[in-house]
């Protein structure tokens, strides 16, 4: 037995790749259980409890903020702002990045100029882009000005409800929309060339070769996109915060800006802690949905 | 779909490009023109696509109103060190993760992978009791170690596993066979080829960083910590009243350098995003 063991080396190629796996690894892991998995654990511990930080209170309260929750007559309000921005967002997101990338995969010349404006929101600081906005949707701002200079007597746009949803919604549209722009072009020049030249020689007409060639081959990239920007539109806030602080009244607080104006501006932690979890069920399941989906819907993926 | 265009269809095309361009564009230019504009012109009507009046004295009051050079580098700073911490971590982990065999790997990506559920928006209130506890509220800590850990730096781990998933392994094994231990294959070898994917990695973080607002509000309280997102908002006067053009050239000094390293830099950007693990 003494003489195996000589020949086995305790440290085989096996174990050091191990201690080498695990080291490669710790950082990463260590910093995700810290800043993530634990405060995950600690705002649900947290979600049952009242607590006021004005008051100092801290008391186990069971399922009370959870009662409170199916109670809040705002809650509905927000969640409703909240579906109808992220619903709004994406389907203004993809098809607009979708025509955008189709245009630039044209052949013309000066594309990678048109590629390189419609991109540039990406890069412009998000908090500069949004007072921008603000300052062009004030009443007597930019864009009303331009408005009545075609005789349109444009509306107060931030205050008013139905427009201040439409203008937080286009302005964050624009803002990212380069982003699955790119992503999109991409995955067009990737689709096989041949595909398009059968298609033609059996007559299909350029939409049914959309339809039926350019959807389907970029069927998974339409699908990740739309799960990032879902996901990325319910994290919205500076936009909120600094274009209409929810308002008018509350038509445009979303979760999370409701979430923060419970915890941080009221100082109910227990009840903010709760409408986290609130946030990151939504986050789980729409993200759980799509990847089911991917399985079912998307037709190619290599 | 890939045939000659005709030219008529050529001029359709750029024409509704150039329309569309404008809500894209035309906010820099608005930003940057009414920057030196002064109070009294920035609501006039007809609204001025070019200064009537010229007042740069708004540039000088950014940086007497705020301490704005300070917040400056707190944000250039904290946006440098959390996207290096991001790319030497996510790239060290998604290695791992991708090449080597260790007990457990696929479990523990997984309890990794868990953190993309989890935005910093849901841990908000026990990560700021966690802070508060560590007595590092009000201090720049939060800000760089929440987005090295949280959500977008196991995105950035995403990206490089897959990176490295598609490299070719015949490098590594030949290095293997010299000798070399997994940090020497993973330093001289494997991290040189990855630049593709690194570059990604640094703009996600760099912008994801540079942009950051719901933390710094919550965390953040003297003017002095400031970083740019909040400091861009304080310009106002003692009713509250945005200081529009000061407001403006504050936000013209924020956007521009990082907009012109684009524009240099653009193809580099652009196919670096396209072509990493991101196409899924």
């Amino acid at each position: 037995m003494a003489t195996q063991s000589r020949k086995r080396p305790f440290w085989t190629i096996e174990r050091r790749d191990a201690v080498a796996g695990y080291a490669f690894i710790a950082p990463q892991l260590v910093g995700t259980l810290v800043f993530v998995l634990i405060p995950l654990g600690l705002v649900f511990w947290y979600s049952l409890h009242e607590w006021n930080v004005l008051a100092n209170s801290f008391n186990f309260v069971g399922d009370a903020n959870y009662q409170l929750l199916l109670r809040d007559p705002s809650l509905p309000k927000v969640l409703t702002a909240s579906a109808i921005f992220s619903a709004g967002l994406v389907v203004l997101n993809m098809s607009l990045a979708l025509l955008l990338a189709i245009l630039l995969d044209q052949k013309l010349r000066g594309m990678v100029v048109f590629r390189t404006l419609f991109f540039s929101p990406v890069v412009v600081s998000l908090v500069a882009w949004t007072i921008v906005w603000s300052f062009l949707l004030q009443n007597n701002g930019g864009i009303n000005g331009f408005l009545q200079i075609v005789g349109i007597t444009g509306p107060n746009w931030l205050r008013e409800p139905g427009t201040a949803m439409v203008s937080v919604v286009v302005v964050q549209v624009f803002k990212n929309v380069g982003l699955n722009m790119i992503l999109f072009l991409a995955a067009l020049q990737g689709v096989p060339k041949e595909l398009y030249e059968a298609a033609r020689v059996d007559g299909a007409s350029a939409w049914k070769q959309f339809r039926r060639i350019t959807v389907p081959m970029i069927s998974p990239t339409i699908l990740l996109t739309s799960i990032i920007t879902i996901v990325g539109s319910l994290q919205v806030f500076a936009q909120i915060a600094v274009l209409t602080q929810g308002g008018p009244g509350v038509s445009t607080t979303v979760l999370v800006y409701y979430l923060y104006q419970q915890a941080f501006q009221f100082h109910y932690f227990g009840y903010g802690s709760t409408l986290s979890i609130l946030l990151f069920l939504i986050v789980a399941v729409l993200t759980f949905a799509q990847w089911q989906l991917r399985k079912r819907i998307v037709f190619y993926e290599n | 779909m890939k045939t000659e265009l005709s030219p008529r269809v050529k001029v359709a095309l750029y024409g509704l490009m150039c329309v569309l361009l404008i809500p894209f564009v035309f906010p820099t230019w608005w930003m940057v023109t009414s920057s030196v504009k002064p109070i009294s012109d920035i609501f006039a009507f007809p609204p001025d696509l070019w200064p009537r009046r010229f007042d740069w004295t708004t540039y000088q009051k950014v940086f007497e109103l705020q301490p704005f050079a300070q917040q400056y580098w707190n944000s250039a700073y904290i946006a440098a060190v959390v996207t290096l911490g991001t790319m030497v971590f996510s790239s060290m982990a998604g290695y791992a993760f991708a090449r080597i065999k260790f007990p457990g790997a696929n479990l523990l990506f997984t309890v990794v992978l868990l953190g993309l559920l989890i935005p910093s928006e849901v841990t908000i209130v026990p990560l700021f009791q966690m802070f508060l506890k560590w007595g590092m509220i009000n201090t720049h800590w939060p800000l760089i170690l929440v987005p090295i850990f949280g959500a977008p730096s196991v995105f950035a781990t995403f990206v490089m596993r897959q990176f490295f998933i598609a490299l070719p392994g015949e490098l590594e094994e030949a290095a293997r066979v010299d000798g070399l231990g997994r940090f020497k294959i993973f330093w001289i070898i494997a991290l040189p080829l990855a630049k593709p994917a690194l570059g990604a990695v640094a703009i996600f973080t760099f912008l994801h960083s540079w942009n950051l607002y719901l933390e710094p509000i919550v965390f953040i309280s003297s003017r002095n910590m400031f970083t740019l997102p909040q400091a861009l908002t304080q310009f106002t006067d003692a009713y509250g009243g945005a200081m529009w053009n000061i407001q403006m050239a504050a936000a013209t000094m924020t956007a521009l350098p990082v907009l012109a390293v684009f524009i240099l830099a653009q193809k580099q950007f652009v196919e670096g995003l396209a072509h990493t693990g991101l196409k899924g």
